[in-house]
């Protein structure tokens, strides 16, 4: 009996040895989502699969620079692969932008759609953000209400979340009434209404991919690179509510 | 550089008050609940002490995702908050003392529970028949011979609460002052490479810890001692 336990964990650890590694993707937490679905396109096309670690682009970052086992990095902003082909921990050449990220104000009850009134107006008692320091979307709704001039007047207002999705999930539970989140998070729901926020109102949003330099010979990665360049993901990340650099720069609500 | 920079001593502030406050709701509460759960044993009074101990071993993030559920407009939460005129009680300090207190239960519970019954009911009785009334009995009576496994709990309650991390990042919103807790303020920290203030947080939770462990075993001694 005593001797099973090892022989269990054993069995477990060669098993997991066994099946080829899959592709090990960061992705920042707004594109979530949609990574899903262009790793299910992939997988569809290569049997290649892949696994979606999400979290806040600061929060990834700061894993990768400690050694976390990720060969991708889809990042929200182009700061910080920057920063990682500086530190010799991304491959240079493989950088480019693959969304240009679109703000959105969200509200879950749906009879009117927020607007930069209501945010005049202030009738509401929480704004959810997410962290300015780790998440470019939080960057861009501290820009817009300081462009609007509401930045002093809200801050005590603002209830700040961890990533993006974790700002959207305050207000879906309804404990923050609006929330400043990505349109790519709200396009699917049922329910809700959101306002677009003009895109002159914070600096654009580009969304930077880079290979790791520890996956910088790794087959698979580099496929899925080429398939993310490709003219199918650039027709899903637009649908999901990007915009990309072949796209006009027409916003699309 | 100074030692503490503002936001630290304001987190640290912070989380000694979430701490005393939850520490002294918590014991108010936990008395009574114990005593019920102590005598008579009944087998419905187990299902309940189970209930209680859930937090022991529930995730906290479980636990936070039921808070943002029911502390919200449309769940109790929202009803309490409406009495000083909230909406929710995330992103508020009332709330993480609610969310404190539940979480903490049990570590309060379990010890007051089993100092009543290590007491036994043979020295109410002996107050009884000398004449003692119910309050009587208890203030000088239980509260001294329980008193070991009331600062236990009293120790537990209020270092848990310190050390709480996954529901505070769940239902507090990250706000300077009302839930910026020590270990969110940490994590905070680490994110944004400010490892100075992180280190001062680290070692400091780390020095605190050791403590309350040592506090703990004393206490251990003296009810051992009490009992040879």
């Amino acid at each position: 009996m005593i001797l099973l336990v090892p022989a269990v964990v054993i069995l477990l650890f060669t098993a997991r040895q066994g099946v080829a590694a899959p592709l090990r993707l960061a992705v920042a937490a707004n594109f979530t989502q949609t990574a899903q679905q262009l790793v299910a396109e992939f997988t569809q096309n290569t049997g290649i699969s892949a696994t979606i670690s999400s979290g806040s682009s600061g929060q990834l970052f700061m894993q990768i620079t400690q050694g976390a086992p990720f060969d991708i990095f889809l990042s929200a902003d182009t700061k910080r692969p920057a920063d990682l082909i500086t530190s010799g921990m991304g491959v240079a050449a493989s950088r480019f932008t693959y969304a240009i990220g679109q703000l959105v104000l969200w509200t879950p009850t749906t009879h009117t759609p927020p607007s930069e009134q209501e945010l005049r107006q202030a009738t509401f008692a929480h704004l959810a953000i997410c962290n300015p320091n780790t998440a470019p979307y939080g960057t861009a709704a501290i820009e817009t209400l300081d462009r609007l001039g509401l930045y002093a007047q809200l801050k005590p207002r603002l209830v700040v979340a961890q990533s993006v999705s974790q700002a959207l999930e305050l207000a879906q539970s309804g404990n923050a009434e609006l929330a400043f989140v990505a349109l790519a998070q709200v396009r699917p729901l049922q329910g809700g209404a959101y306002w677009l926020v003009p895109p002159a109102l914070y600096t654009q949003i580009r969304q930077d991919a880079i290979l790791l330099s520890t996956a910088k010979d790794d087959e698979q990665a580099r496929k899925f690179m080429v398939f993310l360049h490709g003219a199918k993901a650039a027709s899903l990340i637009g649908e999901a509510g990007y915009l990309t650099d072949a796209s006009t720069r027409e916003p699309t609500p | 550089m100074k030692v503490l920079s503002p936001d630290v001593t304001e987190a640290v502030v912070l989380t000694l008050e979430l701490a005393a406050v939850t520490t002294t709701l918590l014991i108010a509460i936990a008395l009574p609940i114990s005593w019920w759960l102590a005598w008579p044993r009944r087998w419905w009074k187990s299902v309940i002490g189970a209930v209680i101990s859930l937090p022991l071993v529930l995730p906290p993030s479980v636990l936070g995702f039921y808070f943002l559920v029911a502390f919200g407009p449309s769940g109790p939460g929202g009803w309490v908050a409406r009495l000083w005129g909230g909406r929710t009680l995330a992103f508020s300090f009332p709330g993480l003392v609610i969310g404190s207190l539940l979480y903490a239960l049990p570590f309060a519970v379990q010890p007051i529970q089993n100092a009543f019954q290590a007491m036994g009911r043979q020295p109410l009785e002996v107050a009884a028949t000398l004449g003692a009334s119910p309050w009587r009995t208890f203030h000088s009576v239980v509260i001294p011979l329980a008193w070991p496994g009331i600062a236990t709990a009293i120790v537990l309650g209020f270092a848990h609460t310190v050390g709480e991390f996954g529901i505070v990042l769940m239902i507090g919103g990250d706000i300077p002052g009302h839930t910026r807790v020590l270990s969110v303020a940490l994590y905070d920290y680490v994110e944004n490479a400010r490892w100075h203030d992180a280190n001062i947080i680290a070692a400091g939770m780390v020095a605190f810890s050791f403590l309350t462990i040592m506090l703990l075993s004393s206490l251990q001694l003296r009810t051992r001692g009490r009992d040879s």
